[in-house]
């Protein structure tokens, strides 16, 4: 394909995956408990960062 | 192959966005390259001569060539229509690194929709003995292994009706995480009665994250959120001890969290209130209740629901523009540096990463499942002796949901609170559908206030 990413006009790309690699490197599991930041009765896992 | 079912198209405002479930990726797009997606998805050939047919009344042969163009390097870079795992992967070994104590069941208010039950859990009314709290913190740091970052979040009923006890427990914690090198979060969730000034100092000390519980408006609250006898003003009580306290925080975590319920659906006012008020980290939580309940939510509220979060989100983002912006904490959503994988499967991580313990030192999968004996795992001095169960909730994830399989939305959702799946959606594997539809707006107007503040 002749166009890169930012050569784009039509489509801006937010965010790409990295689900794939994280499959390979594996999870450290440092990261927060979801249900206990704000919440305690909804729980969701798109809104935190990765602690690495 | 293309796999059509994974992909979410919508819009608001005029921005279009395409979720790609399967790989986790959103694009922004133009109109026409929306269209475009959007005709694939609901069954238009991928191919260039039939999107050229489709469109061409709308648009010039070349801007389709372009668009399709970069439509199939989206497909062959796999961030679009992109394939399913072939194979679920494997769970991989995971250790207890947060626990909710349940250092009070007893209360000093009596909320209509407690799921509590108004503090007690269904069971009696009583505190957790420091000789527990020990026992807990011992409990987490042996179960963690080599885990470093620990959290120990103080629940209830109301915690602050056992204050000693939470601060005993704080400087003991601090003291173990020291001499067995972690480090412990502590976190508590209070209805801010009890808030005096002593207490406020310490729980600005030591404290990571604190929630305050308000609804909102003061008919609002006080309409639900009462005191034991029905009198007075609870708003009026803990209005000025919140705005004191989060000015003493200095800028440490903190949320004012509510709940909405159907005698409140127009809750965007409510959280403009908390924001009028000067707070700048807000949750408002849909109540979950049984649909009997008058005040309980039901499908029949949800455009109304849709119609408050875009309002909310339109209004927040004016905030931005104008006046002091405040954070809204299910519109949160991190594209940048998001969790890996396992993260998103695991979710919450209740009953193997996450555990909650009674006054007395049971150990159940979490606050929500508390009171249910079936579900009891263990206790602080034998440590979890069902561990069969915090397995089978570690299974339930996304990729064993076959609902949740085919959501465009489940590498930011999770699958749902194993609880409400249960109690509402009818089993582990099915979720508690009113939530998903709720979630996946919330996603939605997360995305759009993302690219409207980075755009
Ligand atoms: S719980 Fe609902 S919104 Fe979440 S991933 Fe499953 S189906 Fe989607």
């Amino acid at each position: 394909m002749k166009q890169e990413k930012t050569e784009h006009k039509h489509i801006k790309t937010l965010t790409k995956s990295s689900l794939t690699k994280t499959l390979v490197s594996g999870g450290c599991g440092e990261c927060q408990a979801s249900c206990q930041s704000a919440c305690k009765t909804s729980c969701t896992v798109g809104n935190q960062a990765c602690e690495r | 192959m293309l796999d059509k079912e994974c992909v979410h198209c919508f819009s608001h405002n005029h921005q279009y966005f395409v979720v790609d479930g399967n790989s986790g990726s959103v694009h922004l797009l133009d109109e026409l390259a929306y269209q475009m997606i959007k005709a694939i998805k609901d069954g238009l050939e991928f191919d260039e001569t039939a999107v050229i047919n489709h469109l061409s009344n709308e648009y010039s042969p070349r801007k389709i060539k372009e668009a399709f163009e970069e439509i199939t390097v989206l497909v062959k870079e796999n961030l679009l229509f992109s394939p399913d795992f072939t194979e679920i992967p494997k769970e991989i070994d995971s250790v207890v690194k947060a626990l909710c104590l349940n250092v009070a069941h007893d209360c000093n208010l009596r909320c209509k929709y407690c799921f509590a039950q108004t503090g007690d859990f269904g069971g009696k009314r009583e505190l957790m003995s420091y000789a527990v709290a020990k026992k807990a913190v011992d409990f987490l740091i042996n179960a963690s292994k080599n885990r470093h970052q620990l959290e120990l979040d103080f629940f209830g009923g109301e915690p602050l009706l056992n204050f000693e006890v939470v601060k005993k427990t704080v400087l003991y914690g601090e003291e173990q995480a020291k001499k067995h090198n972690k480090n412990i979060r502590f976190t508590i969730t209070t209805n801010g009665i009890g808030l005096t000034k002593a207490i406020q100092d310490f729980l600005n000390e030591k404290m990571y994250n604190v929630v305050l519980s308000i609804d909102g408006r003061r008919e609002v609250n006080d309409a639900v959120r009462q005191t034991i006898n029905g009198e007075g003003s609870v708003h009026d009580v803990i209005v000025p001890k919140y705005q004191e306290f989060v000015k003493a925080r200095k800028g440490k975590q903190y949320y004012v969290r509510g709940t909405f319920t159907k005698n409140n659906l127009d809750f965007c006012e409510d959280v403009l209130y908390l924001a009028g008020l000067g707070f700048d980290q807000i949750s408002m939580e849909p109540v979950v209740a049984d649909s009997a309940l008058d005040y309980a939510l039901t499908e029949a509220e949800l455009p109304t629901i849709f119609h408050e979060y875009h309002r909310l989100a339109d209004e927040l983002l004016e905030y931005y523009q104008t006046k002091k912006s405040f954070n809204f904490f299910h519109f949160n959503v991190e594209l940048k540096k998001g969790p890996c994988l396992y993260k998103r499967i695991a979710g919450c991580g209740a009953g193997h990463e996450y555990i909650a313990v009674t006054p007395t030192g049971e150990l159940y999968p979490c606050h929500q499942f508390i009171g249910d004996e079936k579900y009891k795992i263990g206790d602080v001095s034998q440590g979890i002796i069902r561990p069969e169960l915090g397995e089978r909730l570690k299974h339930a994830h996304v990729l064993n949901k076959p609902t949740c399989r085919k959501c465009w939305a489940k590498y930011y959702c999770s699958g749902g609170c194993h609880f409400n799946n249960l109690k509402y959606g009818g089993s582990l594997s099915d979720p508690y559908l009113l939530a998903c539809e709720m979630e996946r707006k919330r996603l939605e107007c997360s995305l759009y206030i993302y690219s409207s503040l980075n755009n």
